[in-house]
C-alpha cells in the first residue's frame, strides 16, 4: 500500500484533533461526574443517620440534638408548604406579567420590562432575606390580624391563618419565595408565548376573538407543556432557596397547623445548624436532609426539563 | 342582561387590567427592595468601609477584609470554572450530535444550573473540608466554581451553535484541522457571547451565601491565606444582619447595597457586551 499522506505534519494534526476531542469529552464527562459525585457523597454522609432511623426519618417530627433523635418531617413540610404558597401566588402573577409583555405592552416597553423582571431574578437571595426580615415582616405583621379575622374562621383553611401576628413564619417565607420565583416562571412563560406561530393567533383574531380569548384558548393550550415546565423550574428554585427563607421562617422545629407560626425548611435547617452540629449522628441527619432536598429538586427539575424538551421537539417538527 | 359581545369585551378588559396590575405588582417589589437598600445602606456607606477591617460589636470598622475575600474567591472560582465550562460546552456544541454522553451531560448540566446551592456547599464540605479538617478559602472557591461551570457550559454551547456552519466549512476547506477550526474560528467568533456567560456567572456567585457557609466560613481579620477560613461579603452580611448590634446591622445594609449594585451592574454589563455582538434588528 502506498502512503497517500506521507506528511508527518498531517499525522500530527490528526493526533491533535483526537486529543482535542478527548479533552473536551473529558470535561463534558466531568459535569456528569459532579452530579453523580454529589449524590454519592451525600449518600455516604447520611449512612449513619439512615442506619439509625431508617424510613421513619421521613415521618418523624422529632428533632432533638440532646437525645440524638432526629426526624425530617418538620423541615420537609416547611419546604413543601412555603414552595406551594410561592407557586399559588407566583403562577398567576407570572402569567399576568408574561401576558402583559407579550400581548399588551407597546414594542418600546417590552425590552425594559423584560430587563426589570430579570433584575428581580438577579438580586441576591440574602438581600431578599434582609429586606424580608427588617422591612417586610414588620409591615406584614400589621396585616396578619386582618387575615386571622377574615380567614381564621373559614372552613377548611381557617386553622392555617390562626396565630399570633409575628410577621415571620411560613406564610412570610412563602410570600418572599413567590416574589423570587416570579422572574423565573415569567421569563419562561414569555419565551414560550413568543413561539406561538403568528398565523394561529391572527386566525383567532380574524374570527373576532378578543385578546384574552386568544391568550386563553389559543396561546395557552399551544404552550401548556412549556408553561408547566416553567412552573416546575420555579418550583425547583423555591424548594432549594436558602438565605431568604432562613431569615424569615423563624427556625422552629415544631409542627403547627398555622402558616403564621414559625417553622423550618430543609435548607434553613442546614444553614443554621450545620456548622454548629456536634456529634456524628447530628451531622449525618443534616446531610440526609440535604440528600432529601437534592432528590426532590432533582425530580422536579427533571420533569421541568423533560416537558420543555417535549415542547421544543414539537416545535422542531412543525417548522 | 349584557349582550354576548358586551360580556366578552368586559371579560377581556377585566382580565387585561388584571394582567397590567400583575406587571405593576412585579415592579412594585423591585422598586421597594431597591429603595430599601438605598435608604438603609446609603448612610452606612463611608470611606472606612473600604479601608478598615470588620469590627467587633460597638466599635468602628469597615468591610475591607470581606470585600477582598469575596473578590479573591470569586476570581479564583471563575478561573477554575470558566475553562472547564468552555471545554465541556465546546464538546456539547461541536461533537455532541452523536453518542450518549452529550444528551446526558446537557440534561445534567441544566439540573446543576438550578440545583440548590446549599447542597453544593454540603458536597464540598464532605469531600474537601471534612477531609482537610478545616474551613478554607479554597473550599469556598471550589463551591463557587461548581456554580460557575453549568452557567458557562450553557452559554458556551448556545453561542457556538449560533456560529453559522458555513464558517466551519470554509475553514475546513482551507485544510484546517478540526481543533484549529474550533479554537481559531468558532470559539473566536463567539468570544463576546461566552464573555457574557462568564459575566453572568460571576454575577451569580458574587451574591451566593449558602455554599460559603460550610466552606469558607468567615474570618474577622485580614486573611490572605487561602488555606484558612476566609472573610467574604455575603457571610459577613448574614452574620451582621442577624446580630442584635445596631452598628453591625448598619454595616450589613451598606454591604448589601454594595453587593446588589455590583450584581446588577454585572448583569447590565453582560447585556451590553452581548448586544454589541448582535446588532438590533
Amino acid at each position: 500500500m502506498s502512503k497517500l499522506f506521507p506528511d508527518t505534519r498531517l499525522k500530527r494534526q490528526h493526533l491533535l484533533d483526537l486529543a482535542f476531542l478527548n479533552i473536551t469529552r473529558l470535561f463534558a464527562f466531568l459535569v456528569f461526574a459532579i452530579l453523580a459525585g454529589i449524590v454519592v457523597t451525600l449518600l455516604i454522609g447520611s449512612l449513619p443517620s439512615i442506619k439509625a432511623f431508617g424510613f421513619g426519618f421521613l415521618f418523624s417530627p422529632e428533632w432533638n440534638p440532646v437525645t440524638d433523635q432526629f426526624g425530617a418531617l418538620v423541615p420537609i413540610i416547611g419546604t413543601l408548604a412555603t414552595s406551594v404558597i410561592a407557586l399559588l401566588i407566583g403562577i398567576p402573577a407570572s402569567f399576568g406579567i408574561a401576558l402583559f409583555i407579550t400581548e399588551m405592552s407597546p414594542r418600546w416597553l417590552k425590552r425594559p420590562l423584560g430587563i426589570a423582571v430579570e433584575l428581580l431574578a438577579g438580586i441576591p437571595s440574602i438581600i431578599y432575606g434582609m429586606w424580608g426580615l427588617f422591612v417586610f415582616a414588620p409591615d406584614f405583621a400589621k396585616i396578619e390580624p386582618w387575615l386571622t379575622d377574615h380567614l381564621g374562621n373559614a372552613a377548611l383553611i381557617g386553622p392555617l391563618f390562626q396565630g399570633p401576628p409575628m410577621g415571620i413564619g411560613m406564610l412570610t417565607a412563602g410570600l418572599i419565595l413567590a416574589i423570587m420565583v416570579i422572574p423565573f416562571i415569567a421569563s419562561v412563560m414569555r419565551d414560550v408565548f413568543e413561539i406561538v406561530p403568528p398565523l394561529l393567533k391572527e386566525s383567532a383574531y380574524g374570527l373576532g376573538a378578543t385578546t384574552w380569548e386568544v391568550v386563553w384558548h389559543v396561546v395557552l393550550p399551544y404552550t401548556k407543556i412549556g408553561v408547566v415546565g416553567g412552573i416546575m423550574l420555579g418550583l425547583g428554585r423555591a424548594l432549594g432557596e436558602t438565605m431568604a427563607v432562613t431569615f424569615v421562617i423563624g427556625n422552629a422545629h415544631e409542627l403547627s397547623a398555622s402558616l403564621l407560626m414559625p417553622g423550618n425548611s430543609i435548607s434553613s435547617a442546614l444553614a443554621n445548624e450545620f456548622t454548629e452540629a456536634v456529634g456524628p449522628l447530628y451531622t449525618s441527619a443534616l446531610i440526609e436532609l440535604g440528600l432529601i432536598l437534592f432528590l426532590i429538586t432533582f425530580i422536579v427539575l427533571s420533569l421541568s426539563k423533560l416537558l420543555l424538551m417535549q415542547l421544543s421537539k414539537r416545535e422542531g417538527k412543525q417548522s | 342582561m349584557l349582550s354576548l359581545y358586551a360580556r366578552r369585551r368586559l371579560i377581556n378588559n377585566f382580565n387585561l387590567t388584571i394582567a397590567l396590575l400583575t406587571m405593576v405588582f412585579g415592579l412594585f417589589w423591585l422598586v421597594w427592595i431597591l429603595w430599601t437598600l438605598v435608604a438603609q445602606g446609603f448612610h452606612g456607606l463611608s470611606l472606612a468601609m473600604f479601608t478598615q477591617m470588620t469590627p467587633p460589636p460597638g466599635s468602628n470598622g469597615g468591610l475591607l477584609n470581606a470585600i477582598a475575600g469575596s473578590f479573591v474567591m470569586t476570581m479564583i472560582a471563575a478561573l477554575i470554572g470558566t475553562p472547564i465550562g468552555i471545554l465541556a460546552g465546546t464538546y456539547l456544541a461541536e461533537f455532541g450530535q452523536r453518542g450518549w454522553l452529550a444528551p446526558i451531560t446537557r440534561f445534567v448540566n441544566d439540573i446543576l444550573l438550578s440545583a440548590p446551592s446549599i447542597v453544593i456547599g454540603l458536597f464540598v464540605y464532605e469531600v474537601y473540608v471534612a477531609s482537610v479538617g478545616h474551613f478554607s478559602g479554597w473550599a469556598g472557591s471550589l463551591a463557587l466554581a461548581l456554580i460557575v461551570i453549568p452557567v458557562v457550559v450553557r452559554t458556551t454551547e448556545n453561542m457556538l451553535r449560533l456560529v453559522p456552519n458555513s464558517l466551519r466549512e470554509a475553514a475546513a476547506a482551507l485544510g484546517a484541522p478540526q481543533w484549529k477550526v474550533i479554537m481559531l474560528v468558532t470559539l473566536r467568533a463567539s468570544t463576546t457571547g461566552i464573555l457574557t456567560g462568564i459575566l453572568l456567572a460571576v454575577a451569580r456567585i458574587s451574591g451566593e451565601t449558602a455554599p460559603l457557609l460550610f466552606t469558607a466560613l468567615n474570618n474577622q481579620f485580614w486573611s490572605s491565606n487561602m488555606n484558612q477560613p476566609m472573610a467574604n461579603l455575603p457571610v459577613v452580611i448574614f452574620q451582621f444582619a442577624m446580630s442584635p448590634y445596631e452598628d453591625w446591622q448598619r454595616l450589613a445594609w451598606a454591604g448589601a447595597l454594595l453587593i446588589t449594585f455590583m450584581v446588577l451592574i454585572l448583569n447590565i454589563l453582560a447585556r451590553i457586551v452581548f448586544r454589541q455582538k448582535t446588532p438590533s434588528h
